[in-house]
């Protein structure tokens, strides 16, 4: 089985690559990348003509849903939209039902992903705790050798310091990455969700006072950020910032990268590419954890994705089902999807208006996530898996619900012109999209 | 009235507000016939949907439904179906179906007469949506109403200095009120702690002050507003005591606002608290003149949504 990409600007950050060139699939690998390659005959031609051709496109953060809530979404639309999106790796997030904290619920997440997808991999997050009760460790080294690839809190933040520290000195002895969702639930009123609950349900600043909605001060990060930073710098283990959203934030993750602290950090296409005027007539849609912040925010995001400070992009697709979203504002779930307007909103957001260059912007994408958790992808080197997407860096195109794979429609820019599109995309040499 | 639905007041002009003013006043004379009937709105069919507890509120809707000849029917949230967790979405669409052609909702959540408006005419049904109140967010016909007793008792609103003091951040009638004070053109002043007066109202065409004796200094109009003690699920004051010595409203405090001044409260009132016993019983007080045009003003919110359709 021979692909051969024709004719695309192939751009691969893993080996400084940027060059119109012919690309060539043999037995699911990357065989040769040259400047016209002869069709060795048996060989599906694709022409990428205009078109970027860049290694798939790597999430290290998304809520898979399965097993448990499978009406939100299951591994077929998961991966069908991971596709459509561009992505070939996925890692998922382990609030699954029940939680993602034993050997096997990531044997079961690994078959599924096996037996259930369209070949784009999936590599399962596990919970630091049993139940994501932040009370008792879950036994990182069997979920390791199981085939989880890093911990995490996320949906469940840790607020307890000295638990935080005995689950970055019990991941350091194990080696893996602690993923951490950073909010100090003092603040936001967080686990009071639900309607008129009163805990927070958007960013506390002017919208939300004439809304009327309770805020989640953009405080609330930065001080569990600079408290996880400051664990982070006494244990010495590897720490990574998930959904960064406040200039304060960013700050402080600049400042401990400065002096020598394994933190890496990671912000979603929603953060830096809208504010929380998005929740105006109270808009579920745009309703997610850490919320919509400022046009300033937004800007010292995108300055740290430029210096560095922001490691990668990551969307935090969060799928929830029409009626979860239809109804009242602090008694909708949080989060939005994300894996199939990841693409076009970086474009528009970090290249068209913004200082990223496209080179840059895929290496956000691929490379970088890909060598922070240390996954086996985000390249184009001859040898590795041909995992390989092709797009449109200009193609119009709106985003309407009826052509959403994911199986939940949950997206702020439904019905929105979107610019930059996929056009194919190939896992392991074949191709899902 | 042009609009479908009256959701708040941020989005309804000066002169839209002047008109429903005006009608409002024209309803008042109605009130104060003998008979307190028109048949402005037979045959139609006004639903109050309360998710909270009110008295005045529901009372004065139901009234001035009732005045204009509209049938009424009303749900209480705790013996309906949404006890049992039916969605605010199926509780509309069934009470529509039954032929309600007007909603008048009350509900904890904010935002949530905007959603309920969402589903009219997208299910079949079609339906209008007055809020009486969301959450923190908002409560047009008390704006309204206040606004007109303020038109009552000193002609223009204009250039009046008003007062606005208290539990600003979870006062949803602070929020109709700063709209629609703005709007028609008062000098507001909002006063209290910093607490519960979140500093992005700063923002806003208005003065700001922490100290309640120099809010009140020269006031035309001073507005208390009540305690959402049910709201309180932080630490917002140290104890109503120290809340009534900064804030409350007694007769010392009241002369340092101009000597034809009026006080008003949206009810219920804290008495003690907001305000001491003697101003709330005082002749500044406009208190009950505030309940009696909320009758009127309400009248004229659902006849201009009403009136005038086909059956």
């Amino acid at each position: 089985m021979k692909i051969l990409i024709k004719n695309g600007r192939v751009i691969d950050p893993s080996q400084n690559l940027d060059a119109v060139a012919d690309l060539l699939i043999e037995d699911g690998k990357i065989a040769q990348i040259e400047s016209a390659i002869r069709n060795p005959q048996s060989a599906t031609e694709f022409d990428a003509a205009g078109l970027i051709v860049a290694p798939g496109f790597v999430d290290i953060h998304v809520h898979g849903r399965t097993p448990g809530q499978e009406y939100k979404e299951d591994t077929a639309t998961l991966t069908a939209a991971a596709a459509a999106g561009g992505f070939t790796t996925l890692c998922v997030m382990p609030n699954t039902v029940p939680t993602l904290d034993n050997r096997s619920v990531v044997e079961d997440v690994l078959s599924r992903a096996k037996s259930e997808g369209n070949g784009v991999r999936i590599y399962p997050i596990a919970s630091v705790s049993l139940a994501a009760k932040n009370e008792q460790l879950s036994e990182f080294a069997d979920l390791k050798n199981a085939g989880a690839i890093a911990v995490s809190d996320d949906a469940f933040p840790l607020q307890d310091a000295d638990f935080m520290r005995r689950v970055f000195q019990y991941a350091r002895t194990v080696g893996l990455v602690t993923m951490l969702h950073c909010e100090d639930t003092a603040l936001t009123g967080g686990g009071h969700a639900g309607v008129g609950r009163g805990g927070g349900v958007m960013n506390e600043g002017v919208v939300s006072t004439e809304l009327g909605l309770r805020g989640m001060p953009r405080v609330s990060e930065e001080i569990a950020v600079y408290k996880a930073c400051a664990l982070a710098r006494e244990v010495g283990n590897r720490v990574h910032i998930l959904h960064v959203s406040t200039r304060g934030a960013v700050a402080v993750i600049r400042s401990f990268k400065a002096q020598g602290v394994p933190v890496t950090a990671e912000a979603g296409p929603h953060h830096f590419g809208l504010t929380d005027e998005a929740v105006r007539g109270y808009n579920t849609n745009a309703k997610m954890n850490p919320p919509l912040r400022t046009r300033e925010d937004c800007d010292a995001i995108i300055q740290g994705l430029v210096d560095g400070t922001i490691d990668c992009i990551a969307t935090d697709h969060a799928p929830h089902a029409a009626h979860e979203k239809e109804r009242e504002f602090d008694g909708a779930p949080f989060g939005i999807i994300g894996l199939e307007t990841s693409l076009p909103v970086s474009l528009q957001t970090l290249v068209e208006k913004g200082p990223l260059d496209v080179t840059q912007l895929v290496e956000k994408m691929t490379t970088a996530p890909a060598q922070l958790l240390a996954l086996d992808a985000g390249t184009l080197k001859v040898g590795k898996r041909a995992d390989v997407t092709a797009f449109s860096p200009d193609e119009n195109w709106i985003l309407e619900e009826e052509t959403i794979r994911s199986k939940s429609k949950n997206s702020p820019w439904l019905r929105q012109t979107m610019k930059g599109r996929v056009k194919a995309t190939f896992a392991g040499g074949k191709q899902i999209y | 009235m042009k609009r479908k639905h009256l959701l708040g007041l941020a989005d309804v002009s000066a002169t839209e507000i002047t008109q429903i003013l005006d009608t409002a006043e024209a309803m008042r004379e109605v009130l104060s016939r003998p008979i307190k009937k028109t048949p402005a709105l037979r045959g139609k069919s006004v639903c109050t949907l309360f998710f909270e507890p009110s008295t005045r509120t529901r009372a004065s809707f139901e009234m001035a439904a009732k005045t204009l000849s509209a049938d009424t029917s009303s749900l209480t949230v705790a013996t309906s179906s949404v006890s049992k967790g039916e969605t605010l979405k199926d509780t509309l669409l069934t009470m529509a179906a039954m032929g309600a052609g007007c909603f008048v909702i009350r509900h904890p959540s904010s935002g949530a007469c905007e959603l309920a408006a969402s589903f009219s005419q997208k299910f079949g049904y079609d339906f209008h949506i007055v809020n009486a109140g969301d959450g923190c967010h908002e409560h047009p016909t008390q704006g309204l109403l206040d606004l007109l007793t303020i038109r009552q008792h000193k002609g223009e609103i204009a250039g009046l200095k008003v007062t606005m003091i208290g539990d600003l951040l979870h006062s949803r009638v602070a929020r109709s009120n700063v709209h629609g004070l703005l709007k028609m053109g008062a000098d507001l002043t909002l006063c209290g702690p910093q607490t519960l007066l979140p500093p992005e109202f700063g923002l806003l065409d208005l003065k700001m002050t922490h100290d309640c004796d120099e809010a009140i200094e020269g006031a035309d109009v001073v507005m208390t507003l009540r305690l959402q003690n049910e709201r309180m699920n932080g630490v917002f004051l140290p104890s109503v005591r120290e809340f009534a010595a900064l804030y409350g409203i007694n007769a010392r405090r009241l002369k340092r606002a101009k000597s034809d001044a009026i006080l008003m409260h949206p009810g219920p009132i804290n008495r003690g608290v907001e305000i001491s016993d003697d101003v709330a019983d005082g002749g500044q007080s406009v208190i009950l003149n505030q309940v009696t045009n909320g009758v009127a003003v309400r009248m004229a919110v659902l006849y201009g949504l009403l009136g005038g359709e086909e059956n």
